[in-house]
């Protein structure tokens, strides 16, 4: 079945090997925004992975009539209707997490991953593979996201969704929560070691240097 | 006044865009290998924000919030759900108008933004902004005071970041933080440092 190994190839190939945010550099701002617990982090995930599957979905069937110098409204208006019907379900079934994630839900319209994965890949393919290729996406989003949001829960409140895990020093068990994993600058320290992990396992990851130092100095002028 | 002065301090120090509401940061990391390209990307965030922001609040008191259709006998119309595309629309319309002002009357503040501009359409800071403005509901100078300060704040951020990198580009980094890891790692350490601005603020 060659054209089923295809679709496993572009489902799982955004996992770890082009995945979104440490190689792409794509949707980083939800990413760090909302990882304070594993429940926000949860949502966020499959809010945007919904939204990512069907707006590639639809800009693929629509893409031969879609002329290309409007192209990038359309895109936009679709994925901001997407994402207005998602931030309704969510206020009206899950009013908690939806204060939590406050604008974070509306900016998936301008996530550079929907974006990026629609303009670059579903508007040439068809609706099936682009479908296949978005949720792909969505996944290697989901999968960073749930890795820093379930450490910085685990560190910051010794708790895992809500329920404690390792038991706190307050309550005469060994545990002294960081308070630093709840704050913004953990977020980023935690991606940026994340993003260096990945690279120790695949090095063909690493960049190039943008610049090599001269060997030795030039003649003074 | 000191009201608007407070709203614009918070923006650009205790809540800065990129450090601690991590809003903008594909680009913020993307363009700031450069201090030039860096500084440039400031500038246009600054301009764009202190239109939009304004904007979108005379577009979203007028039109979208509960009750702007009363005059017409329509009061119990609320249309703030379509905040969203609104606010995307006018970004769009504001940066393309933007673009065409700059090109016809200052082409070489245009030339030096280069592919910048129509990028901002898609910059998630830019449209938070608008989304902060509205969850706070501030007043109209507020807004201008809270957009204004946000893009200065941007462009404090992204020119000390890329000041930073080109220095770091003759520091020998381990490979698998070459680039994007140690990006991240000096973005932590300048949120640090802004933290601090938090402080500052309470302790006034």
């Amino acid at each position: 079945m060659p054209q089923a190994q295809t679709y496993w190839t572009t489902l799982t190939a955004p996992l770890i090997r082009q995945n979104p945010v440490t190689l792409q550099i794509l949707g980083i701002c939800s990413a760090l925004a909302v990882t304070t617990s594993l429940a926000t982090a949860l949502t966020m995930s499959v809010s945007l992975t919904a939204v990512l599957t069907l707006a590639a979905g639809l800009v693929s069937m629509i893409r031969r009539h879609i002329p290309d110098t409007i192209r990038l409204i359309v895109q936009i208006v679709i994925v901001a209707s997407l994402v207005i019907v998602i931030d309704q379900i969510l206020q009206a079934y899950f009013a908690e997490i939806s204060r939590a994630l406050s604008v974070y839900v509306g900016l998936i319209t301008t996530n550079c991953l929907v974006l990026g994965r629609t303009e670059t890949y579903a508007r040439h393919h068809p609706p099936l593979p682009a479908m296949v290729d978005a949720f792909g996406n969505g996944l290697g989003y989901s999968l960073i996201l749930i890795v820093i949001g379930g450490l910085r829960e685990l560190l910051g409140k010794g708790q895992l969704f809500g329920v404690q895990v390792l038991p706190l020093a307050d309550a005469g068990g060994w545990f002294t929560p960081l308070s630093l994993m709840l704050l913004a600058p953990s977020a980023f320290f935690l991606l940026g070691l994340l993003v260096w992990a990945v690279r120790g396992l695949r090095p063909e990851q690493v960049e190039q240097p943008e610049y090599t130092p001269p060997l030795q100095k030039e003649p003074a002028e | 006044m000191t009201g608007l002065w407070d709203i614009f301090v918070a923006a650009a120090f205790v809540d800065n865009m990129p450090l601690t509401l991590f809003l903008g940061l594909c680009t913020f990391l993307a363009l700031s290998k450069r201090p030039e390209a860096a500084l440039g990307l400031g500038v246009a965030m600054t301009g764009v924000l202190g239109v939009t922001v304004p904007l979108n609040y005379l577009i979203y008191q007028g039109f979208l919030a509960p009750g702007a259709w009363a005059w017409v006998g329509l009061p119990e119309l609320d249309l703030s759900y379509l905040a969203l595309i609104a606010f995307i629309g006018v970004i769009a319309a504001a940066v393309q108008l933007l673009e065409m002002v700059l090109d016809r009357f200052f082409p070489k503040i245009h030339a030096a933004f280069g592919v910048f501009l129509p990028l901002l359409t898609v910059q998630c800071a830019i449209l938070a902004g608008s989304l902060f403005m509205v969850e706070r509901s501030y007043s109209f100078a507020e807004s201008t005071a809270f957009g204004l300060g946000s893009g200065v704040g941007f462009a404090l951020a992204v020119a000390m970041l890329g000041a930073i990198r080109k220095r770091l580009s003759y520091a020998h980094l381990p490979e698998g933080l070459r680039g994007l890891g140690i990006a991240f790692i000096l973005a932590g350490l300048m949120s640090l440092g802004f933290a601090s601005f938090a402080q500052m603020a309470v302790a006034q």
